[in-house]
C-alpha cells in the first residue's frame, strides 16, 4: 500500500513538472528589453532619405492621421531578410509601412530591395542610431505600431513571422480608433 | 543521392523499430515464438541502418555538400576538416541523429549478446527500447530531418559559431549522449523487469555495465565541460551552476545513486523497487536535461539554437516515456516482493544514506534550476546562482562524504561499530588534523575548510578497504571503487583550495609593464596581430616568472572571427604541479595600455584530475565486471561443449 | 541493535530517513531560494525601490549612448543604464563582453550600493548581429536567402 502511495506522489510531482514546462513553452520567452516609449508620443526627429526613390522620415510624417507600421531594419541584418515576405504581405493587405534604416549604405539597401522587394513608402537613414535609441529599440529588426497622432502603441521585437501578421494588422486597426 | 540514402536508412530503421515493438509485445503471448524470434534480428539490423545513416551525414559534412540544408546552415568550405566533421553533430538535427544512432547501436548490442535474463524479460526490455527509440525516430523524421535539401544550393555555408570551434566542445555532446543513452538502456531494463515482474539480482547484474558505462561517460563529459567553460569563457570559473551544466549534472547524480543501489540489488537482493524507481528517474533526468537545453525555456551562457516547437516534441516524448513508466511503476510497485533485510549499520544501510543524500542533492539542483520557471509563471523574473546552490547542496554533500568514508568498511547485512572503530578513529584523526592545521595556519573560511578536511577524510578512507587484502588478487571493481572515491577527494581538494587561495589581478598594462599576481611576476612584452584560418587576433605576449625564476611565455588572444562575425577571448594558461596561471587579454584603453586579467589558481587542476580519476575508477569496475561476465560465458560454453562430447 | 530489523521496522527506518531528508532538503531549498535568488530589475524599478546592498540582483536595460567612460586605471568602466523612464549609474571593473557597446542592451549582475549599481558581471545581448531563435524555424526559401546573404 505504502509503495503505491509514494509512487503516486512522484507521479503527481512529475505531472506538475510537465504542466510547468508546457506553460513555459506556450508563452514565448522574452528576454529583450521592452521600450519604455509605449504609450508615449514619438520624439521629434527628421531623417534624410536612405535611398533616392523614397522620401525620408520625420516624426511629423507619422502624425498625419493614419496609423503606421515603423520597421527598424538594416540590409546587413539576417532576420530582416527573413521577415521581408511578411512585410510584403502586410503591405499587400493595406498596412502603411515606413522604415528606419540603421547604419546602412544606399547601394547595399538597393541590393537588398532588389532581392526582397521594397514595401516601405518612406525610408529614413539613421546613420548614428539616434532615432533607433530615441524610440527605445535595442536591435534590428523591430516593428512599431504608431497611431495617427504619432503615439507609439506597440513594439514587436525580432523578425515578423507569418503568425504575427494578423496580430499586427489587428493592432493597426485598434490604433485607428 | 547520399543524403537521400541516409534518409532512406533512417526510415527503414524506424520501421524496424516499429516491427521490434509489435513483435516484442505480441511475442509475449502463447504461440508468439515466431514473432518473438524476429525481435533480436530487428534490433541488430536497425543498429546497422542507423550507423549507415550517421556515416552518410558525416560524409556530406566532410564534402561540404551545400545542397544539404544542415550543411549550408552549419558548415563552411574553409573550415578545418576536423570541425567540418564535428559540425555534423554540433547542431540540433545532427545531434539528435547521433543520439538515435548510439541508442540503436546499444540496443543492437544487447540484442546480440545478452542472454542471461529470462527471454520474456528480454523481450519486454527490447520492446521498451524500441518504444523509446520510435519516439526519437518520429522526432527526427518529422521535426528535425538532418538530410533536408535546399535548392538551389547556396555558394557558401553559414559557418559555425566560433565559440563552438573547439576540439573539446566537438567531443562534448557525443560524450554526454553516450551517458544519456546508457541510461536509456537502464530505463528499458527497468521497464522490462517491471512489466514481467522480474526484479532479481540477475537483472541488476545485466543492467550494471550499462549504468557504469553511462556513468563513466557522464563523469568525463561533466569534467570536460567544466574544463571547457574554464578556459574558453575566460572568466576563470569552473562551474557556474548554469542550466546547461545542471542539465548534465542531474543525470549524473541520479546515475551515481542508481549505480550504488544496483550494486546492492546485485549483491544482496535488496532495494528492488528503489532501484527500478531510480532507473526511471535517471533517464527522465537525461530527457529533462535535453529538454531544458533544446527548448530554450531557460536562458544560459552556453547559447544553443533553440526552438519551442522542438521543445514541445521533446516534452511530449518526456510525458509519454516517463509518465508511462511512472504509471506502470505506481501500478506494479506493490506487487514486487520485498527484498532481503539488513540492519541500519551495514553496507546496505550506508548505501541507502548515500542514495537518499544523492537524491536530495538532485532535488535541490532540480528545484534551483526550475525555480526561475516557476516564478516566471507568476510574472517575477529571478535567477538562481551559486549563493543558493553552493551552501544548500553542501549541506547534503558533506555529510554524505562522511558516510562515503565509512560505508565501504562495513560488512553487508549487519555490522558492529566496535569492528570498524579503529579505522573510523584513523579517518577522523586525519580529518581533524587537517581541519585544525588549515584553520589555525591558513584561517580558511567555513566551506573551503570543511572541504579540505573532508577531502583528507575521503582520501584516507578510500584505500582503507584494501587494507589487509592481497592487492594482486583484489577484484578490479574494488580497485575501481577505491580509485573513484579517491578521485572525489582529489576533486574536492582542488575545489576547496581554488576557492580559498585564488588570487585575481585586473589591470591595464602598457608594453613593458610588470604585474604581480600571487607568486607570479608577469611582464607584458608585446601585443602583436596574428591571423588564423578563419580569424584574426590581437595576441598579448606575456613573460611570467614564478617567484623570480625563469620566464615562461604566454600568449592570450582576443580573436575576431569573420563567418559569422564574432569576438572571443582566448585565455592562455601556464600549468605547474601546484596550480595554474590564467591570463586573459582584453581591449586597448584610450591611452594605449591593454586590459589584462590574471589569476593564480593553486591546485585548480586537481578538480579535473579528480574527475578523471573518478572516470578511471568506473572504467576499472566496468572492465572487471565485463571480464567476469565474459569468462563465465566462455566457461559455460566450454562445459556445454564438453557435455556434448561426452554424450557422443 | 545488532539483530537484523524486522521487515516492518526496516522499511519504517528507511521511509522515515528518506522523508526526513526530503523535508529537510525541501525546507532548506525553499528558504535559500527565497533569500538567494537574484531578482531582475529594470532601471525605473531599481530607482523607485532599491534592493538591499547585500542582495545580488540583475539589472537589464540599454547602455545610454555617450555615457560610457573608462577610469584612469584602464579597467573600471562607468556608464548609465536606461529604460526610458529611469536611469542608473553602473560601475564595472573587468573585461567587458564582446557584444557590449554603447546603445546596446545589457544585463548586469551585481549589487545596488548607494544609488550606484556595482556590477560583478556583464551579459551583453541583442546586438546588431543577433539571430533570434525563431530563425531556426524559417522556411527553406528563407533559409536559402539567409545563407546566401551571410556568406
Amino acid at each position: 500500500m505504502k509503495g503505491v502511495r509514494w509512487s503516486l506522489w512522484v507521479l503527481a510531482a512529475f505531472a506538475a513538472l510537465l504542466g510547468l514546462f508546457a506553460l513555459q513553452l506556450s508563452r514565448p520567452k522574452n528576454d529583450t528589453v521592452e521600450s519604455a516609449m509605449i504609450g508615449q508620443p514619438m520624439p521629434q526627429f527628421a531623417l534624410p532619405p536612405a535611398i533616392e526613390q523614397r522620401p525620408g522620415l520625420s516624426s511629423a510624417d507619422l502624425a498625419d492621421g493614419t496609423p503606421h507600421l515603423v520597421n527598424v531594419f538594416a540590409s546587413w541584418c539576417v532576420p530582416c531578410a527573413a521577415e521581408a515576405p511578411q512585410l510584403a504581405e502586410l503591405e499587400r493587405r493595406g498596412a502603411p509601412i515606413v522604415a528606419v534604416a540603421v547604419r546602412d549604405r544606399p547601394e547595399d539597401l538597393a541590393a537588398f530591395f532588389n532581392r526582397y522587394g521594397n514595401p516601405f513608402s518612406r525610408i529614413g537613414a539613421d546613420n548614428v542610431r539616434t532615432v533607433q535609441l530615441l524610440i527605445g529599440s535595442s536591435g534590428v529588426p523591430e516593428t512599431f505600431v504608431v497611431d495617427g497622432k504619432g503615439v507609439i502603441r506597440h513594439q514587436h521585437i525580432g523578425e515578423i513571422r507569418p503568425e504575427d501578421v494578423p496580430d499586427l494588422l489587428a493592432r493597426l486597426r485598434d490604433a485607428k480608433r | 543521392m547520399i543524403a537521400e540514402f541516409g534518409l532512406a536508412c533512417l526510415w527503414l530503421a524506424a520501421s524496424l523499430a516499429a516491427l521490434q515493438l509489435v513483435a516484442a509485445s505480441l511475442g509475449q503471448r502463447a504461440g508468439g515464438e515466431t514473432l518473438a524470434s524476429v525481435v533480436r534480428p530487428a534490433a541488430v539490423v536497425q543498429a546497422l541502418l542507423c550507423g549507415v545513416a550517421f556515416l552518410m551525414l558525416l560524409w556530406v559534412f566532410a564534402r561540404t555538400d551545400l545542397s544539404v540544408l544542415l550543411v549550408a546552415e552549419n558548415s563552411h568550405s574553409e573550415k578545418p576538416m576536423i570541425y567540418k566533421i564535428a559540425g555534423a553533430w554540433g547542431n540540433h538535427e545532427g545531434s539528435m541523429l547521433l543520439w538515435v544512432t548510439i541508442m540503436a547501436l546499444a540496443g543492437g548490442l544487447i540484442a546480440l549478446i545478452e542472454h542471461r535474463l529470462p527471454e520474456r524479460t528480454m523481450l519486454a526490455t527490447l520492446g521498451a527500447q524500441a518504444f523509446v527509440g520510435l519516439g526519437f525516430y518520429a522526432f527526427l523524421l518529422f521535426a528535425s530531418n538532418p538530410f533536408a535539401r535546399i535548392s538551389p544550393a547556396p555558394a557558401e555555408g553559414n559557418g559555425l559559431n566560433p565559440l563552438l570551434q573547439d576540439i573539446g566542445l566537438a567531443m562534448h555532446p557525443p560524450t554526454l549522449y553516450m551517458g544519456y543513452v546508457g541510461l536509456s538502456i537502464a530505463f528499458s531494463f527497468a521497464v522490462g523487469a517491471l512489466l514481467t515482474r522480474n526484479v532479481t539480482p540477475d537483472f541488476a547484474k545485466v543492467m550494471r555495465p550499462w549504468i557504469l558505462g553511462a556513468w563513466i561517460f557522464l563523469t568525463l563529459g561533466i569534467t570536460a565541460g567544466s574544463y571547457w567553460a574554464y578556459y574558453e569563457l575566460g572568466w576563470g570559473g569552473w562551474w557556474f551552476w548554469d542550466p546547461v551544466e545542471n542539465a548534465s549534472l542531474m543525470p549524473w547524480l541520479a546515475a551515481t545513486a542508481l549505480l550504488h543501489s544496483a550494486s546492492v540489488l546485485a549483491s544482496r537482493d535488496a532495494l528492488r523497487t528503489w532501484t527500478i524507481m531510480l532507473g526511471v528517474i535517471a533517464f527522465s533526468m537525461s530527457m529533462i536535461g535535453t529538454f531544458l537545453v533544446r527548448s530554450g525555456i531557460l536562458t544560459s551562457v552556453h547559447a544553443f539554437a533553440v526552438d519551442p516547437t522542438r521543445g514541445t516534441f521533446i516534452l511530449a516524448l518526456l510525458a509519454i516515456n516517463i509518465g508511462g513508466a511512472l504509471v506502470l511503476f505506481a501500478a506494479r510497485a506493490n506487487t514486487i516482493a520485498e527484498g532481503e533485510r539488513f540492519a541500519p549499520l551495514s553496507r546496505e544501510g550506508a548505501l541507502v544514506i548515500n542514495n537518499v543524500a544523492l537524491s536530495a542533492v538532485l532535488g535541490i539542483v532540480l528545484l534551483g534550476t526550475l525555480y526561475p520557471l516557476v516564478t516566471e509563471a507568476f510574472g517575477v523574473r529571478v535567477s538562481v546562482g551559486p549563493p543558493y546552490f553552493n551552501p544548500v547542496s553542501a549541506a547534503f554533500v558533506f555529510p554524505m562524504l562522511l558516510v562515503l568514508a565509512v560505508g565501504p568498511l562495513l560488512r553487508w547485512r549487519r555490522d558492529r561499530f566496535a569492528r570498524v572503530k579503529p579505522a573510523v578513529i584513523a579517518i577522523a584523526a586525519a580529518g581533524l588534523v587537517v581541519l585544525l592545521a588549515m584553520w589555525l595556519i591558513a584561517g580558511l573560511a567555513l566551506f573551503p575548510l570543511l572541504g579540505v578536511s573532508l577531502a583528507a577524510v575521503v582520501a584516507v578512507a578510500a584505500f582503507l578497504p584494501l587494507q589487509g587484502r592481497s592487492l594482486k588478487r583484489l577484484p578490479l571493481p574494488v580497485w575501481g571503487m577505491a580509485i573513484a572515491h579517491f578521485g572525489v577527494a582529489v576533486a574536492l581538494f582542488g575545489m576547496s583550495v581554488d576557492t580559498a587561495f585564488t588570487v585575481e589581478k585586473l589591470s591595464a598594462a602598457g608594453v613593458g609593464d610588470m604585474v604581480e599576481v600571487g607568486p607570479w611576476q608577469v611582464r607584458l612584452t608585446a601585443v602583436e596581430p596574428v591571423a588564423g584560418p578563419n580569424w584574426t587576433a590581437l595576441e598579448g605576449r606575456l613573460s611570467a616568472s614564478y617567484k623570480g625564476g625563469a620566464g615562461h611565455m604566454l600568449a592570450p588572444q582576443s580573436r575576431t572571427f569573420w563567418a559569422p562575425p564574432q569576438t572571443t577571448s582566448e585565455s592562455a594558461l601556464l600549468t605547474r604541479w601546484n596550480g595554474q596561471l590564467y591570463t586573459v587579454v582584453g581591449g586597448a584603453t584610450q591611452d594605449g595600455r591593454w586590459q589584462l586579467r590574471l589569476w593564480w589558481k593553486p591546485f585548480v587542476t586537481f578538480i579535473w584530475f579528480g574527475g578523471l580519476l573518478i572516470g578511471l575508477g568506473g572504467l576499472l569496475a566496468l572492465i572487471g565486471r565485463v571480464s567476469v561476465d565474459v569468462r563465465r560465458r566462455v566457461a559455460t560454453r566450454r562445459i556445454a561443449a564438453r557435455r556434448a562430447e561426452t554424450a557422443r | 541493535m545488532t539483530a537484523a530489523f524486522k521487515p516492518k521496522h526496516q522499511r519504517l527506518v528507511l521511509v522515515v530517513l528518506a522523508l526526513a531528508a526530503i523535508l529537510a532538503a525541501g525546507a532548506l531549498a525553499a528558504w535559500a531560494l527565497k533569500n538567494q535568488a537574484s531578482y531582475f530589475y529594470i532601471p525605473s524599478e531599481i530607482v523607485a525601490n532599491p534592493p538591499a546592498a547585500d542582495r545580488a540582483v540583475r539589472l537589464g536595460g540599454m547602455v545610454r549612448a555617450g555615457t560610457l567612460k573608462t577610469s584612469p586605471d584602464g579597467v573600471t568602466m562607468h556608464f548609465v543604464v536606461d529604460d526610458g523612464h529611469g536611469q542608473v549609474p553602473v560601475t564595472f571593473a573587468g573585461i567587458a563582453p564582446d557584444l557590449f557597446k554603447e546603445g546596446s542592451g545589457v544585463v548586469a549582475e551585481g549589487h545596488m550600493i548607494d544609488g550606484t549599481f556595482v556590477a560583478d558581471n556583464l551579459l551583453a545581448k541583442h546586438d546588431e548581429n543577433y539571430v533570434p531563435r525563431e530563425l531556426q524555424d524559417m522556411s527553406k526559401q528563407q533559409a536559402r536567402q539567409t545563407v546566401a546573404e551571410t556568406k
